[in-house]
């Protein structure tokens, strides 16, 4: 359980992230979805207590992390860039960090064989490829076997089978009952691993839904058109209760209205139609969603 | 979407209290031993420490008796100070600058513990560490020097004293290094200020006009070491007011104590 309340962190001159309220739940899988630079990692930080809110709070099973009489036991995260020192073996940064929390011995490498790493325990964690040193952070999240598990960008790196066992892991965690917050910019990614999405653009919330819910609304009515006039359409289709959005190129993104409708609509406004096609990807649904507060965009 | 079931509740073994100091220090202590860089700082300090000794009894075997040989002996501990400062440094710093510190606060938010458990780690391998070095350089210098006018016998009066101190300093200059880096987080940059305060600072005072020698010579580390591995302080602060030995490893004990105090005051101010 983690509930977020007006959280707002500023860097300076950037608002990472802007009163984020939102809450997540046990027993399913959460994704925490954004472009990148949004606020994902930065939010991350402040459940776990290693970045500060500038304003507003957070609780993790209704306690600051630093109140949590055992952390590893109650929360077990992975950190977006790789947080272990290189020097290290496998099995030595496990065993501290199990130390830290009493944890027994024989449960780092119960973890390491989970993770499969059980093999290079004992290399250096410096000669771990990218998707080796993800399953290591996996394998300390799991550590404890904690009730809350959170999991910054965890695909990052892996191969689709490596993908593939991180969905499984995560969706037989949350029927386990555990609070499963994982994020992502990955919106395919998302659907297929999350039951519940939390959106956010930079770092404000645009949507917290059911990924059902999110993919009915995105695949269901939802057309781009493209019109000679799209104000006056756009007039004209909300006066249709119809839910319209002007895109950044002139183009409409309409839901709640069917392609018959939208034509005819646009015929009898007398304006010329360009293209009328049927948003289909969750891609786009998301980069709809979150389209005006993407911070980094490519020229294309 | 999944029906939402009840919270887990996870009874199995989660002990009672909670993690704590104890619990820290064991896992520091893995941590300590399991870098290379433990083992390169050890072997630095190993080496300056009784290898120097042994060259500079080497020398003084033969010619006359000098004034304080015990001087003359454990003339590596001051570069081994260096050594054992560097590995105090390292010790947090590296965690820094490869982000394991964001691991280790996860599973341990209160920097206060972290800082303590790191710190007792610390010095406690570097009194035990310390006062082995001590012993040894002693009883090595002193072999080298049996028979010669220069010899001094363990149960000389002031011998003992120098010995114990001799491991209680090293201990602390690594305490400081820590301390350092706790504040600083960054490694070329504490092993530069703890250089800069050891050494560059005894340097750079002694410069100085005659008024502000005599009131801060006697506060550089490096100069109390001169008067703790020693059997009387050195000539050169016969005008110059100095400290006891065993005032000048308060002194030194109350610059780690403050130093990592701020250290894990900040941390806990600062964002990881
Ligand atoms: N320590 C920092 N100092 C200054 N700015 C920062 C800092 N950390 C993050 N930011 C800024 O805050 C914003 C949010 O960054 P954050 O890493 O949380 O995004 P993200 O959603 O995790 O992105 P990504 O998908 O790329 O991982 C960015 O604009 C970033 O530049
Ligand atoms: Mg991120």
């Amino acid at each position: 359980m983690i509930e977020a309340r007006g959280l707002s962190k500023r860097f300076g001159d950037v608002l990472a992230v802007d009163d984020l309220t939102f809450d997540v739940q046990p027993g399913r899988v959460t994704g925490f979805l954004g472009p990148n630079g949004s606020g994902k990692s930065t939010t991350m930080a402040m459940i776990m207590g290693l970045d500060h809110a500038t304003s507003g709070s957070v609780k993790i099973l209704g306690k600051q992390y630093h109140e949590l009489r055992w952390p590893l036991r109650e929360v077990g995260a992975l950190l977006e860039a790789r947080a272990i020192h290189p020097g290290r073996s496998a099995r030595s940064h496990l065993w501290s960090l199990a130390q830290y929390n009493s944890i027994p011995k024989t449960r780092v490498d119960e973890v390491l064989d989970r993770v499969g790493l059980i093999d290079v325990a004992n290399k250096r964690v410096g000669k771990f490829s990218l998707g080796m040193g993800q399953r290591l952070g996996i394998a300390a999240a799991l550590l404890g076997d904690p009730a809350v598990v959170l999991l910054d960008e965890p695909v990052n790196g892996l191969d689709p089978e490596g993908i593939r066992w991180t969905r499984t892991l995560c969706k037989s965690l949350a029927a386990e009952g555990r609070t499963v917050f994982l994020s992502s910019h990955l919106m395919a990614e998302m659907a297929l691993t999350a039951d519940q999405l939390v959106v956010i653009g930079k770092g404000r919330l645009i949507a917290e839904m059911p990924v059902a819910e999110f993919v009915a609304h995105s695949t269901g009515n939802s057309y781009r058109v493209r019109v000679s006039s799209p104000e006056a359409l756009m007039t004209v289709l909300e006066g249709a209760n119809g839910e319209v959005v002007l895109s950044a190129d002139g183009s409409l993104l309409v839901s709640g209205l069917d392609a018959k409708t939208i034509g005819d609509l646009a015929l009898s406004l007398g304006v010329a139609v360009y293209e009328l096609t049927a948003q289909a990807s969750l891609e786009d649904a998301f980069m709809e969603m979150t389209g005006s507060s993407v911070e980094y965009r490519g020229v294309s | 979407m999944s029906t939402v079931t009840a919270e887990h509740q996870w009874t199995i073994d989660e002990p009672s209290g909670r993690a704590g100091l104890r619990q820290a220090v064991s896992a520091e202590w893995t941590k300590f031993w399991s870098v290379r860089s433990t083992s390169w700082s050890l072997i630095a300090l190993l080496l300056a420490t009784i290898g120097l000794g042994i060259l500079s009894t080497h020398a003084l075997s033969t010619g006359p008796a000098t004034i304080d040989p015990i001087r003359r002996i454990f003339v590596g501990f001051n570069l081994g100070q260096f050594a054992i400062g560097v590995l105090g440094v390292l010790y947090i710093s590296a965690e820094y600058g490869t982000g394991q510190i964001r691991s280790t606060l996860s599973v341990m938010p209160r920097r206060s513990v972290v800082v303590g458990a790191k710190a007792i780690v610390m010095g406690g391998v570097g009194l035990v560490v310390g006062e082995v070095l001590s012993f040894v350089t002693f009883f090595v210098g002193d072999a080298v020097l049996s028979g010669s006018a220069s010899h001094v016998a363990f149960g000389a009066p002031g011998v003992l004293r120098v010995l114990i101190e001799s491991g209680l300093y090293l201990a602390l200059l690594g305490l400081i290094g820590l301390g350092i880096a706790t504040i600083l987080h960054n490694s070329a940059g504490s092993i530069a200020t703890f250089a800069g305060a050891v050494l560059v600072l005894t340097l750079l005072v002694s410069a100085m006009p005659t008024f502000i020698i005599h009131a801060v010579s006697r506060f550089l580390p490096a100069n109390i070491g001169q008067t703790v591995f020693a059997l009387s302080a050195p000539p050169r602060f016969a005008t110059i007011p100095v400290f006891s030995p065993l005032t000048g490893l308060i002194v030194l004990a109350v610059y780690a104590v403050v130093l990592l105090a701020a250290g894990s005051f900040l941390m806990s101010r600062r964002d990881t």
